[in-house]
């Protein structure tokens, strides 16, 4: 394992007696990055979860957690690893701040060094108002967040984030992927599962999507969208200038340039071709006021690969219709 | 496979926090006033037949403990009722409310294992039963000292010492029963209703199967029954059954704690009478020696339940 990776399953597999849950599947999460294990109910994602903090048993195949095996070091692995699981749950009798104090003591922490990250925690996760609250009266967007500032306290090097967006309200949801946005900018490596795509996709630097226990595709959106829903790259760019159009179609590998609107160009290209289109803007003197590539969205991209092959797997809206 | 660290990482803090639990839970207090109302009562009873009936008695104090006056029934017999209660009311959602309130993942996720939370519940609830006991203990020795006016003498207050901790040991095996229904349940009314139910069945119903189970292993002899003796080996066999009973373990403990003259706890013979001056008392020593066995009995049952309960938990899937 090299040491820009933080997690790394080889044919992770994991079986119910016959049944199997996880079906050989391997993947590396490395440092910083925002992973999203993203699949319908029941695709196996949560016992993929279980595996990597030794909280059940690897069938086969092999997990490396920050260079710690989850099956026989499974102490140093949660010391170093936050987890927050799908409908987080706390003592609802005792107050945020003392929900932490608990975990902080588990952990291990002294008494000084407790207060002060509990402090910054509820702080980072906009608690600090509610700190001597009791649990019980917190909404469920309050509670997720109380999870967030329970890894944040930990000091974890990676979060394992199980459909944190679930139930939340979008006004929740923003605030929750900002938090966790920010773990990235701190250097966190966050491996979120959901079923949720469309509403972590925007988080996500690469994303596996699970089916039927197994990773039916791994890569950026840009790229999944290219292996699934075919084409190019579509490149949107507005910026002033007298003859852009024209130079940017002499860009090698742009297929084709269409005005979108007034100052507003959209480039087809069989690559990304933002560096070399900024460049054209700057040397004609331009102003360069937007420039992006176009995302397939994940639900399209889900939803078309399990067309082409009904005996792979369930679509989101099938999985979704079995967990319910 | 060795594991890495302690497994009892992080045993202390799961236990303080329970125990806080429950020492400020309501529920702990209902059944804490509950104890201790009934306890006085009976208290009260054995108060009164004892100034009523007894003009000497060398072990006046062990009798606020086994005196009764109707239509209250003693201490003891209060206490081997209320106890097993109070141990259930404990323990019935000890981990099945770990999974309602979705809270057990999270925690396991911390650097403990299994074995600590566990262990950690199972010492809290009995630290909660012995403050619970040894306040009513401390109670009942106050009371007596006041009312009766007469102090205990050291063999006294020895075995009623020895009687309070076996009194915790049968707190203990209930409660090991309640962790184990907690396990096995994950609706904390499945686990509380089945426990229960268990505890009218071994402490009602079984003492009365015990004799026609008896009856069928070792049918009675027509030579004794002519007599009108129970035939040995039948009585033998009951009591056998009836000791599958930590209540009856417990009952015959407490009779050979709190009652010196008592010199055996099984069917006795002619011939272990030879020489035996009867109604004299036995030394504390020789007390708890007739009483070991059960003793060990409900130490060996309690540590079975807690083991039963300890590998389901190990082998169950965490996902809540």
């Amino acid at each position: 394992m090299n040491e820009d990776t933080v997690i790394e399953a080889k044919s992770l597999t994991k079986t119910y007696g016959s049944a199997v849950a996880v079906d050989e599947i391997s993947f590396n999460v490395g440092r910083g990055e925002i992973f999203g294990l993203l699949g319908p109910n029941g695709a196996g994602k949560t016992t993929t979860i279980l595996m990597l903090l030794g909280l059940t048993d690897i069938s086969a195949g092999e997990v490396n957690v920050l260079g710690f095996n989850p099956a026989r070091e499974p102490l140093s692995v949660k010391r170093r690893v936050g987890y927050m699981p799908d409908t987080v749950g706390f003592y609802d009798n005792l107050t945020a701040a003392d929900n932490l104090r608990y975990t902080a003591r588990l952990i291990g922490f002294k008494p000084m060094d407790r207060e002060k990250r509990i402090a910054g925690a509820l702080d980072r996760t906009g608690l600090v108002e509610f700190a001597d609250k009791r649990v019980g009266t917190f909404s469920r967007g309050m509670r997720q967040r109380l999870g967030l500032a329970e890894i944040v306290m930990k000091g974890a090097q990676i979060a394992i984030l199980d459909e944190p967006t679930s139930g939340l309200d979008p006004h929740a949801t923003a605030e929750l992927l900002a938090i966790i946005r920010g773990f990235k900018g701190d250097g966190i490596s966050v491996l979120l599962a959901s079923h949720l795509l469309e509403r972590v996709q925007s988080v996500c630097d690469r994303v596996a999507l699970f089916s039927g226990g197994r990773i039916a595709l791994m890569g950026t959106v840009a790229e999944l969208g290219r292996e699934v829903l075919g084409g190019g790259y579509v490149v949107d760019i507005e910026a002033d200038g007298a003859g852009l159009a024209e130079r940017l179609a002499l860009i090698p590998g742009v297929s084709g340039v269409e005005t979108i609107g007034i100052g507003k160009l959209r480039l087809h290209a069989d690559r990304d071709v933002r560096p070399e289109a900024a460049t054209e803007v700057v040397a004609m003197h331009g102003r360069l006021k937007y420039l992006g590539v176009q995302e397939p969205s994940l639900d399209a991209i889900y939803t078309r690969y399990f067309e082409a092959r009904p005996d792979e797997g369930m679509t989101i809206k099938e999985g979704a219709r079995h967990a319910a | 496979m060795r594991r890495e660290g302690s497994a009892f990482s992080g045993l202390g803090v799961v236990m303080l926090k329970e125990l806080s639990d429950h020492l400020t839970s309501v529920r702990m207090r209902v059944l804490e006033w509950l104890v201790v109302l009934v306890a006085l009562a009976a208290l009260y009873g054995a108060i009164q037949q004892i100034k009523d009936t007894t003009a000497e008695d060398p072990f006046l104090f062990l009798r606020l403990f086994t005196t009764s006056r109707e239509p209250l029934p003693s201490f003891v017999s209060f206490i081997s009722f209320l106890v097993p209660l109070m141990a259930i009311g404990l323990g019935f959602d000890a981990v099945n409310g770990e999974y309602s309130r979705r809270t057990l993942s999270r925690i396991l996720a911390q650097p403990i294992y299994r074995d600590a939370l566990l262990f950690g519940k199972f010492l809290a609830g009995l630290v909660t039963l012995a403050v619970s006991l040894i306040t009513l203990w401390l109670l009942v020795v106050g009371l007596g000292l006041l009312l009766i006016g007469i102090p205990p003498g050291a063999e006294e207050i020895g075995r009623s010492f020895l009687f309070l901790l076996v009194t915790i040991i049968y707190a203990g095996v209930w409660l090991a029963l309640a962790l184990l229904f907690s396990v096995l349940f994950r609706s904390a009314a499945t686990a509380a209703l089945v426990t229960l139910g268990l505890w009218l069945f071994i402490t009602f119903i079984w003492p009365v199967l015990a004799g026609a189970v008896a009856q069928v292993i070792a049918p009675p002899d027509p030579r004794y029954m002519a007599l009108g003796l129970q035939t040995p080996a039948t009585a033998e066999t009951e009591q056998i059954l009836a000791r599958l009973s930590p209540s009856t373990l417990f009952a015959e403990v407490v009779v050979a704690l709190l009652d010196p003259t008592t010199r055996s706890l099984g069917p006795i013979y002619l011939s272990q009478l030879q020489g035996a001056v009867l109604g004299a008392p036995l030394p504390i020593g020789e007390s708890m020696l007739i009483a070991w066995p059960q003793t060990v009995g409900m130490i060996a049952g309690a540590i079975l339940l807690f083991v039963i309960g300890y590998v389901i938990f190990q082998r169950q899937e965490v996902r809540a």
